[in-house]
């Protein structure tokens, strides 16, 4: 447990890669964890169904906001077709920890507003565990 | 001021602490800190032995049986209800509703009360400190009546504004005020006496959630001047249950909230006619070992004395505002003690505190980190989550030094 915030991890979240905005993004998204409130919006620049540039921003654990470096390193120069299979797998093995399934939530809001943005590039539906992750729903009479 | 202190026997919680099994169980070698029980509190191994006694010698289900199990397992759980009758100095017993918890508590009176006597036109007063679940009913019944909802706001320091509460003078119609008595965020204990006067003077019926202070304090819910209060079980030591305490004349003009079995007393095709209090609220078979434990829980915590648990948790809540005021980076919220219960909220300067947790749990710390059920006060206080600490009886000043030994690692892991 006390490898829990290894160097990588706490290096990302003190240096987050790929912080800020761009100029004319070709799909934007944020997502939230209503879990611990953690927010995370991210930034796509796509040229011939390449990923050209990203920015990731938000605030929240180091867990969550590690994982969106981590990831926004991994996805520039790959083709926006081929990210709808970043998952689960792929964000554990840049964090190279277990995550309980509580901690696992901080980890994969990142793989969540990125599926987002994909959605908006390519119209496809979104996976039905991300469904609804864009937009709060108000209830209200 | 001698006769208070007499009444305030100081409990033994390293002693206390020794009832509780899962206590005892040391995590990764060390001894287990736990200060979530605002959360969920611990059981202790009467709770626990009552739950395998009933299973394996007073067990069926109640107010059915013609044979003699029925009737042990009958008489335990309606006297259970007469211990927590006697626990919130109910003025009588069919005034004790057993329920899940203190939500369902308080959806029981915002559905039953609430869609009989509120509509458009109508008001709703509540507070923006309280947790989602005495928050969201309302809110909901709003919305499906046509009723208003007024919110009184904080103070900076984390009390009920007064101001805002003049603000609401001239609102009319206001048929129901709902506040908690004791922040799960913050500690804060609200004035509820004077609030149930505010209610009464306008006509309006005064629902508590009793959840932070039931297990913590003496309730009398009489000299409180409430109308409902509804607390849960599991925060006091018990297993999964809870009760609503309701002023007989309300329950009787209410409707049902849940309808079938049990709640009836006769039924033909087209009509039925209820059940008297309080099974006219308990349909179906209720959660009967855990509302018998329940009970066995509410002894054991009068066998230790509210009063002393009060006065201990008072203690140990002064001596950690105090050891986190020591400790450089951490802001704390709610009101400084005496003026508060058993909570700490704070947050430490640069680090969320899910990773607050995350470094305390490597230490065998259990704390709370997160919105706690009340988004609309972490959105007036500008946080997204805090860090809480929570004491109960079983907590010692060993627990809170270590709490400022782990919070001193989390520094040094962010460094």
């Amino acid at each position: 447990m006390d490898d829990f915030y290894r160097e990588n991890i706490l290096d990302h979240y003190k240096n987050p890669r790929n912080a800020g905005h761009l100029d004319a993004p070709a799909a934007t998204a944020e997502g939230v964890n209503p879990l611990c409130g953690d927010e995370l919006s991210i930034e796509l620049e796509v040229d011939d169904g390449v990923v050209t540039d990203v920015r990731y921003n938000g605030r929240g654990c180091a867990i969550s906001q590690a994982a969106a470096s981590m990831l926004s390193e991994t996805i520039v120069g790959r083709r926006v077709d081929e990210l709808s299979s970043v998952g689960k797998d792929e964000v554990l093995e840049e964090l190279g920890i277990p995550l309980s399934p509580i901690r696992l939530k901080c980890a994969m809001l990142s793989v969540g507003v990125l599926k987002v943005a994909l959605n908006q590039l390519t119209g496809e539906p979104l996976p039905e565990e991300w469904a609804g992750s864009d937009e709060i729903r108000w209830n209200s009479a | 001021m001698a006769i208070a202190l007499d009444k305030r026997a100081p409990l033994d919680a390293e002693r206390l602490r020794q009832d509780f099994p899962i206590l005892m169980k040391p995590q990764d070698g060390r001894r287990l800190v736990y200060l979530d029980s605002a959360s969920s509190a611990q059981k202790p191994r009467q709770v626990i032995d009552k739950l395998a006694e009933v299973y394996e010698t007073g067990y069926a289900n109640v107010h059915r049986g013609v044979y003699r199990l029925g009737a042990i397992a009958t008489e335990a759980y309606e006297g259970s209800r007469d211990t927590v009758a006697a626990f919130l100095n109910a003025p009588d017993r069919r005034e004790v509703i057993f329920t899940r918890d203190t939500t369902e508590g308080l959806n029981l009176v915002a559905y039953a009360y609430g869609r009989s006597m509120i509509g458009p036109g109508d008001a709703i007063v509540s507070t923006e400190m309280e947790h989602h679940s005495n928050l969201v009913p309302w809110q909901f019944l709003a919305q499906q009546t046509g009723a208003t909802l007024h919110y009184l706001r904080l103070t900076p320091e984390g009390s009920l504004d007064p101001e805002s509460l003049a603000k609401l003078e001239d609102v009319e119609n206001v048929k129901l005020v709902a506040v908690g008595h004791v922040s799960n965020s913050l500690g804060t204990i609200n004035d509820v006496p004077a609030l149930a006067r505010w209610a009464h003077e306008r006509g309006a019926v005064l629902v508590v959630d009793g959840a932070q202070a039931a297990p913590h304090r003496r309730i009398d819910v009489q000299q409180l001047g409430a109308d409902f209060y509804a607390i849960s079980g599991h925060k006091m030591c018990g297993p999964g249950a809870g009760a609503l305490w309701g002023r007989a004349e309300l329950l009787e003009r209410m409707p049902p909230f849940l309808t079938g079995g049990e709640m009836i007393r006769k039924v033909e095709l087209e009509r039925t006619s209820w059940n008297d209090l309080p099974w006219k609220f308990e349909a179906g078979t209720p959660a009967i070992a855990e509302s018998i434990a329940f009970g066995t829980a509410v002894e054991y915590l009068q066998s230790i004395g509210m009063d002393a648990i009060e006065a201990h948790e008072h203690d140990l809540v002064a001596y950690g505002y105090d050891v986190l005021a020591g400790i450089d980076g951490v802001t704390q919220y709610g009101p400084p003690p005496p003026n508060r219960a058993g909570i700490l909220s704070f947050n430490l300067d640069g680090v969320h505190p899910h990773d607050v947790a995350q470094v305390l749990d490597s230490e065998a710390i259990c704390v709370r980190a997160g919105h706690h059920c009340t988004q609309p006060l972490m959105r007036a206080f500008d946080l997204v989550a805090t860090t809480r600490a929570s004491v109960y009886l079983y907590n010692t000043r060993e627990d809170i030094d270590r709490l400022a030994e782990g919070i001193e690692k989390v520094k040094r892991t962010f460094r």
